[in-house]
């Protein structure tokens, strides 16, 4: 088995996901399914292959770099959970 | 009123600038049919206040000579689009109470051309799904029914199964959705609605609620062909807000509908032919062939050798993208927040309660093949199949101009069917995903019933940006059709 649950615990960790312990076993094994699915893709043919970056063929654009938006904090800060002023508030992060 | 509700978006259109009646009227009836299906659960939040105010000024400009291409034209919006003041919940604990202080592109075009906003629709969390069975706010039924067991509840399909829902019931008369995988021509199919997905850059992406920014493109479920073409020159055009939406004109459509298939080239892929394929779609799909034949089309037989590739192409590529871009739910902005000691702690269990079942499977399945050591054999490997994937279908179009395929590989099923494998529900993607991966248009379109009373769908595929050419297609393909059943459960 390619995921097995201490796989499961560093990806959740990686992902900041608080998952409990008594769910890693189930998600390994559909997570560990998922991965021996896509393995097929192994068998194809991809030496010289350039990966897609972009799916449809256009330029870039190029625009001034000027500030063309913003001036709001109050609506930057509308829907925040714990707002303090016009600031996002979060736990202590420094003692 | 219900002969209102009967009017197809043109025909409605129609009868609002002959004063045959008022766009209030009609916003009305709609609200009528909205308290009358309620059961489906096709609305995550109704809007009828700010319908009846938007009517009303759609009465006026109608009154003026102002009217635009959708004026009063009662319309639903899937819940990804965030709509300025109106709860946008992307179906997820997560965004709880979030009200956009914008409006996405999409939306506001729609509302520039006149359109009423009845209610955000319901989806799959975070548009990841293709039942409408992982939203937070509970499955959507299919308003069709199977007729030797007609109490019981089906999927509409997904990610978009409020937004089709909607539209097949008549508690909408057309709909706006996106489409990553399949989110809109899958649950067209399933639902006997049109649905359109097209070109990749062709509408914009700006304010829609992000999932595989390389795959999501908004597109519309109508009634007919002509009434999407209407939706999808309403909807398109270049946004400076969004750098990979298209800058070039948006052509008229609906001039497209009317020319007819003689001489033009239908490709017919053989790898879609499956072994396990249905009888009902498999003759379904021989139908479409014939019709199109007969209405003057060539046949010509086609490959795409990479397309058993597609989906597990799909199911590595779209989770890292959202892995990334569901990053920004981390109770600090926006949204739900759960307690925690530290800023790490918080983080880590307001995407715990937020965050559903299949939403956390994809988070770390994306973060899995992104993580160090990983990247090269799974990303990096998937990009390179994608661009093989694509180059199938460039090669296909020196042999012929538009793809006809099937849309499903069955239709609809139970709400508690197909739970336990992840990858059971994925394959409902089989015909769809491709057209993402390459960046094409597609368009699903009502063909026929199956032996229980279902709609089944075709799927035309076109050219990048050659959306005129799919749907004229598109039109022949339902003249010759003639699907005329409606929905049981419909208002």
């Amino acid at each position: 088995m390619a995921i097995d649950t201490k796989t499961v615990a560093r990806v959740a960790h990686l992902a900041r996901i608080a998952l409990p312990e008594d769910r890693q076993e189930s998600l390994a094994s559909e997570l560990d399914a998922i991965v021996a699915w896509v393995e097929q893709l192994s068998e194809v043919d991809t030496d010289n292959v350039q990966p897609m970056s972009s799916v449809v063929e256009m330029t870039a654009l190029w625009r001034e770099d000027k500030v063309t938006d913003g001036g709001y904090p109050e609506k930057v800060v509308a829907n925040a959970p714990d707002p303090v002023g016009d600031f996002f508030a979060v736990p202590k992060v420094v003692e | 009123m219900s002969d209102l509700l009967d009017l197809s978006l043109s025909e409605a259109s129609a009868g609002l600038r002959d004063k045959e009646f008022t766009a209030l009227e009609l916003t009305e009836a709609y609200l009528a049919a909205m308290d009358k299906t309620k059961a489906l659960n096709g609305y995550i939040t109704e809007t009828p206040d700010q319908a009846r105010a938007m009517a009303a000024a759609s009465d006026k400009r109608l009154s003026a000579g102002t009217a635009g291409a959708l004026e009063g034209i009662p319309l639903g919006v899937k819940d990804l689009f965030c709509t300025e003041g109106v709860l946008t919940t992307a179906a997820s604990h997560i965004l709880d109470g979030f009200k956009p202080q914008y409006e996405s592109t999409v939306s506001s075009k729609l509302w520039s051309a006149g359109a009423v906003l009845l209610g955000k629709t319901n989806l799959d969390e975070f548009a990841m799904g293709s039942s409408n069975t992982t939203s937070y706010y509970g499955p959507v039924r299919n308003p069709w029914q199977d007729k030797t067991d007609p109490d019981k509840a089906l999927v509409p399909g997904g990610s978009s199964g409020g937004s089709a829902a909607v539209v097949a019931a008549r508690s909408a008369l057309a709909s706006v959705g996106t489409d990553t995988g399949g989110s809109i021509r899958q649950p067209a199919a399933l639902t006997g609605t049109v649905g359109i997905r097209p070109t990749y850059g062709r509408c914009s992406r700006w304010g829609i609620v992000a999932f595989a920014s390389s795959l999501d493109q908004a597109g519309c479920f109508s009634r007919t062909v002509r009434d999407g073409s209407i939706m999808l020159g309403a909807m398109a055009g270049h946004d400076p807000k969004d750098s990979t939406s298209a800058n070039i004109a948006v052509p008229d459509f609906q001039a497209a509908l009317d020319k007819g298939v003689k001489g033009l080239r239908i490709g017919i892929p053989k790898e879609y032919r499956l072994k396990s394929l249905a009888d009902e779609i498999d003759d379904l799909w021989q139908r479409g062939i014939d019709w199109l034949r007969a209405a003057g089309a060539e046949i010509v037989d086609i490959t795409l050798p990479h397309t058993k590739y597609a989906l597990p192409t799909y199911y590595i590529i779209a989770p890292a993208e959202a892995s990334s871009n569901l990053a920004r739910y981390d109770g600090v902005r926006y949204g739900l927040r759960s307690d925690g000691k530290t800023l790490d702690e918080m983080y880590a269990n307001t995407r715990y309660d937020g965050f559903g079942d299949e939403v956390q499977r994809r988070v770390l399945i994306g973060t899995y093949v992104l993580s160090a050591g990983y990247y090269d054999a799974y990303y990096l490997k998937a990009q390179k199949v994608r661009t093989r994937i694509a180059e199938d279908f460039r090669n296909a179009w020196s042999q012929c101009d538009v793809i006809l395929t099937p849309a499903t590989p069955s239709a609809a099923f139970g709400v508690n069917d197909k739970q336990d494998d992840p990858i059971q529900m994925y394959l409902n993607d089989v015909f769809t995903v491709t057209v993402n991966l390459a960046g094409l248009p597609g368009i699903s379109i009502p063909s026929g019933l199956d032996p229980k009373g279902l709609p089944l769908g075709l799927q035309l595929i076109g050219r990048p940006f050659d959306e005129e050419t799919l749907l004229q297609a598109g039109q022949a393909l339902e003249d010759a059709a003639g699907f005329t059943a409606v929905a049981g459960l419909r208002a």
